[in-house]
């Protein structure tokens, strides 16, 4: 089955491409993003960063900024300190191997005593303008005392690395393990095979287009806070402002997320700004704004991956696979983020058992603290440095063991018929097949016509490469038990609202948030094919809690398969209650009463009302006992999924590579993923296109360097990081397999990561594939025309010699 | 009182241009961008602040026709020059151009956060072009980034502007 933009259904409902809603803004420029809002009275705060990666704050003297024109503060870290701001949280906590609990650094909204990384805040100034606010920042005199900084896993884990935390002796914060050891020891001692890779899973910066931005305001007589800030997840930002940093009562904030241009993880996170901004307005008396330019965003949003893996996989010699050991080092920064200890170790190494049967898994995961930005989730958040490991060595096995990549999945794979299938770590796969989604990958990627492109270019002198990866990502976070079992320090379910207005138009509240995903569209697609109204009736309301239940946001593709699923359960409270108003209405047994096409009918017989009818009767409890049935029509849901979601699919990329200057070309590229039931085909295309280009940029462009010994970063601009452009990507060929997800009600399982995780292994798999017969052996990611050209060079010295 | 006077004068400039159509005279700081000048001063917010480096395009406006990074342009050089913004882009009728129902019709976008800067330099390729090749639409928005849409979306919805614009046409 295919559900790809030229086949689906017309009309506006489940499996239609409708237009996007939310575009008749965009388009106009007339969208409101957090630095798009004017607040009266409103001054600007400037953040002052930490210029040295590692050092003693000696004095930060304040008097000359203070006296500069328009300034109206100038805050250091004890200051906040002093007023009762707490230090800003980190929401997982795991066990390191011998039960002891991890390392937890505290973590201050602006720096106290010692600064840890370059571009941690160690002062604010509040301006009446943003440039006075800048001008004054120049004139206070920080003064840091220099210690020895160190950034890069292989130099924080050597001997006698400087050491950043007290409680984390060898830079190691926590050493966390999953599996059974004894039965993969065991299993690889009867292999035939042992395939073997060191991986590194590079550093990213999420570079979401619309800098972070942040506004306080404070109404003194109320007492209330107002945030707006660009956040994926305003209710949890609201909780944590409440409970842990700002302290002040949750009904006494209101957090909005307004249009946010972009967040990819790295704008689920609590931030310093956010707390700096409601903190100052109190102070100051007036709304304070905050907004990052890109430099800033550079050293301050959170970073993601880092990893390096020492990979082991134990084969039969017809490519069994027998047992996966694998060993992690996470680059954790200075600090844990919000989420930051989860991502290597929860979100990762479960997923090490791929789309395969693997008897016996063990991985050990160490969380290393370093002089960098704290890294936490990004697209994928674990799962894409999970699918790396599994997938490249997959790899490595098949051309170890001179079988074809395509095959020595098959014979791997989880079969159709076992699901559930639990996995040898902690897993319950609930439906999927693999199989399926890697031969229609394969037929329309044409595998079968390589080897002929492969020899036509390489008449034309080039190299050319074909890399399979044949993901599984478990999201849809996610059951709320599963999550507190583990580590998280709160549910993970979602809420929704649906209120039905008397003139029978409906408004929904989510607690999901959209920042670019289409939520004010495919969810109006759910309402409106559920109750039969026009799509034109549904208002989908999100990102303000002031308007809003509850929430816990969008991150980990759990918005269709969590938040979707906690709309359609207050759809059918709503149908429900429509049911019992309408017996009374159309004096008939409730039970008579079936909700058909957008009507209340009484089975048999020719009477009903239509949706709107029944909608104006709610409000008008004339023909209905009121006594009995509550007039209004709204109800509330709260939906807790009972497992996560498994999206599963196959991406092939097939590259070409200039050996005379390592440039590589990818040429072709070919996506099928199960999605489960699929809502808006030309969203959720939008969704894999999009992560597809991060996944190629990881692979092929996109590197986040410090330097070794000052430990400042290196690629802080957009001339330094490589961003995919338009010309550096291919036409991406996109279709979809359906197996329903068995445990929501909608079958969806969630697109929003998926290309991202699937696509690097794919692309580095083609690289290693491409460079093969020159005699390259690995290449790590990015796989950069200089990389590239090295160790064509450094391969091709042995048989000059 | 009078050397404060004169430096006041002295610092501030008199900027005189069209504004999506519109004359528009304000005293400015020199030092004020043309992005600073279009967000702050006359509250047109649909040209975003990306990078401030004339590397994203998410400040693109159009200077006589012509793409131009507002980020990196001083307000004070716009001097009796057209400028257009998304917000100029609907026809006098109040109608959305081909290019934004184009847009619209493909799902162009997802944060949109890139807007301003792919519309516009969707509009100058197909003034200058009206039958780009896939490589053309490519590197006419290459000085754009778009971090959501890999850059599908944006061009198929370039091609469709194009096809629509030559059946008009």
């Amino acid at each position: 089955m295919s559900a790809t933009t030229a086949d689906t259904p017309a009309g506006t409902g489940i499996g239609a491409s409708v237009r996007r809603v939310e575009d008749q803004r965009f388009i106009t420029g007339r969208g409101s993003y957090v630095d798009d809002l004017e607040r009266p009275g409103q001054v600007h705060a400037h953040v002052v960063r930490s210029s040295v990666a590692h050092g003693e704050i000696r004095r930060i003297g304040t008097d000359a900024a203070r006296a500069a024109p328009g300034v109206l503060g100038v805050y250091v870290g004890e200051d906040l300190r002093a007023d009762g701001i707490g230090d800003l949280p980190c929401g997982w906590f795991v066990s390191n191997i011998d039960g002891t609990p991890m390392f937890s650094p505290s973590h201050p909204v602006v720096a106290v005593g010692r600064v840890r990384y370059v571009g941690e805040p160690v002062a604010v100034v509040i301006a009446e303008t943003a440039q006075q606010a800048r001008d004054a920042a120049e004139l206070l005199e920080v003064e840091i005392d220099d210690l020895p900084a160190v950034a890069t896993l292989e130099r924080a884990l050597a001997p006698g690395a400087p050491a950043i935390w007290d409680g984390a002796p060898g830079n190691v914060s926590f050493h966390w393990q999953i599996g059974d050891r004894a039965a993969v020891e065991s299993a690889f001692a009867r292999a035939d095979h042992v395939a073997k890779l060191e991986l590194v899973n590079n550093r990213l910066v999420c570079n979401a287009m619309e800098p972070r931005a942040a506004i306080g305001e404070y109404d003194a007589g109320r007492g209330e806070y107002t945030l707006w800030t660009t956040s994926q997840n305003p209710h949890v930002i609201r909780i944590l402002l409440a409970t842990v940093t700002l302290k002040v009562p949750e009904h006494k904030i209101r957090v909005i997320s307004p249009d946010v241009g972009g967040g990819f993880g790295s704008k689920a996170f609590h931030y310093s700004e956010e707390v700096i901004a409601a903190w100052a307005a109190r102070r100051v008396g007036r709304p304070v704004r905050w907004t990052a330019d890109r430099s800033e965003a550079f050293v301050s949003d959170r970073h993601g991956r880092d990893h390096l893996s020492h990979v082991e996989l134990a084969c039969t010699k017809d490519g069994r696979f027998l047992a996966l050991r694998v060993s992690t080092a996470a680059n954790m920064g200075a600090y844990y983020s919000t989420f930051g200890p989860a991502i290597p170790t929860f979100y990762y190494a479960p997923l090490l058992s791929g789309t395969y049967a693997i008897p016996a898994i063990y991985c050990d995961v160490k969380g290393v603290v370093t002089n960098t930005v704290p890294v936490d989730a990004y697209r994928g958040a674990g799962r894409p440095e999970a699918t790396y490991v599994i997938e490249r060595i997959v790899d490595r096995a098949a051309r170890d063991l001179g079988i074809d990549p395509a095959e020595i999945r098959r014979r791997n794979f989880v079969p159709k018929d076992a699901f559930p299938y639990r996995t040898a770590l902690t897993l319950e796969y609930d439906s999927g097949d693999y199989a399926q989604a890697l031969d229609k990958a394969l037929a329309l990627a044409d595998y079968a016509g390589f080897p002929a492109r492969k020899q036509a270019s390489a008449a034309r002198g080039k190299l050319r490469g074909i890399g399979l990866s044949s993901y599984i990502e478990a999201c849809g976070v996610g059951p709320s038990k599963i999550i507190m079992t583990s580590g998280g320090g709160s549910g993970l379910f979602e809420s929704a609202c649906v209120r039905v207005n008397p003139s029978g138009s409906v408004v929904v509240m989510t607690g999901s948030h959209s920042h670019g995903q289409g939520h004010e569209t495919t969810f109006a697609q759910l309402v409106s094919e559920r109750l039969g109204v026009p799509l034109e009736s549904v208002e989908v309301v999100h990102g303000d809690t002031g308007r809003i239940q509850f929430g816990l946001g969008t991150y980990g593709s759990r918005s269709l398969a969590v938040g979707g699923s906690a709309i359609w359960k207050a759809v059918d409270k709503v149908i429900a209650k429509g049911k019992k108003i309408a017996a009374h209405v159309l004096e008939a047994a409730e039970s008579d009463v079936r909700f058909e096409n957008g009507r209340f009918v009484v089975a048999g017989t020719d009477r009903g009302l239509s949706f709107p009818e029944l909608a104006f009767t709610a409000h008008a409890p004339l023909r209905f006992p009121s006594d009995e049935i509550e007039p209004g029509l709204e109800e509330t849901a709260f939906y807790d999924p009972s497992n996560f979601t498994f999206p599963a699919g196959v991406h092939v990329c097939e590259l070409e590579i200039d050996p005379a200057t390592g440039v590589s070309e990818v040429v072709r590229y070919t996506v099928v993923d199960d999605f489960g039931t699929v809502v808006n085909p030309m969203i959720v295309d939008g969704q894999v296109h999009g992560g597809v280009a991060q996944g190629i940029g990881q692979a092929l462009l996109e590197n986040c360097v410090y330097d070794e010994d000052s430990a400042q970063l290196v690629s802080g601009s957009f001339v330094d990081y490589t961003m995919p452009r338009a010309d550096d990507l291919p036409t991406l060929a996109v279709d979809y397999i359906v197996t329903p997800c068995p445990h929501n009600p909608i079958g969806a399982k969630g697109c929003g990561e998926a290309g991202a995780i699937a696509a690097p292994p794919a692309v580095m798999n083609a690289v290693v594939d491409a460079l093969a017969a020159r005699g390259v052996g690995d290449v790590q990611m990015p796989a950069t025309p200089h990389r590239v050209w090295q160790a064509l060079r450094a391969a091709a010295k042995p048989a000059a010699a | 009182m009078s050397a404060n006077l004169e430096e006041l004068v002295e610092d501030s400039v008199l900027l005189q241009c069209r504004v999506n159509g519109k004359a528009c005279e304000r005293e400015i700081q020199p030092g004020t961008s043309l992005l600073d000048f279009l967000r702050d001063e006359l509250r047109l917010t649909g040209t975003h602040m990306g990078c401030m480096t004339g590397h994203c395009g998410a400040c693109t406006v159009m200077l006589d026709g012509q793409v131009a990074k507002s980020c990196i342009t001083l307000a004070a050089t716009v001097q009796r020059r057209q400028i257009t913004t998304i917000e100029g882009l609907k026809g006098a009728d109040g109608k959305l151009s081909p290019v934004q129902q184009a847009f619209w019709d493909e799902a162009g976008f997802q944060c949109a956060f890139c807007a301003p800067g792919m519309l516009l330099a969707a509009t100058e390729l197909l003034r200058d072009n009206p039958d780009p090749s896939e490589d053309d639409i490519r590197r006419a928005i290459a000085g754009n980034l778009c971090r959501c849409t890999g850059y599908q979306s944006i061009v198929r919805a370039v091609k469709a502007a194009a096809r629509v614009q030559r059946s008009a046409g």
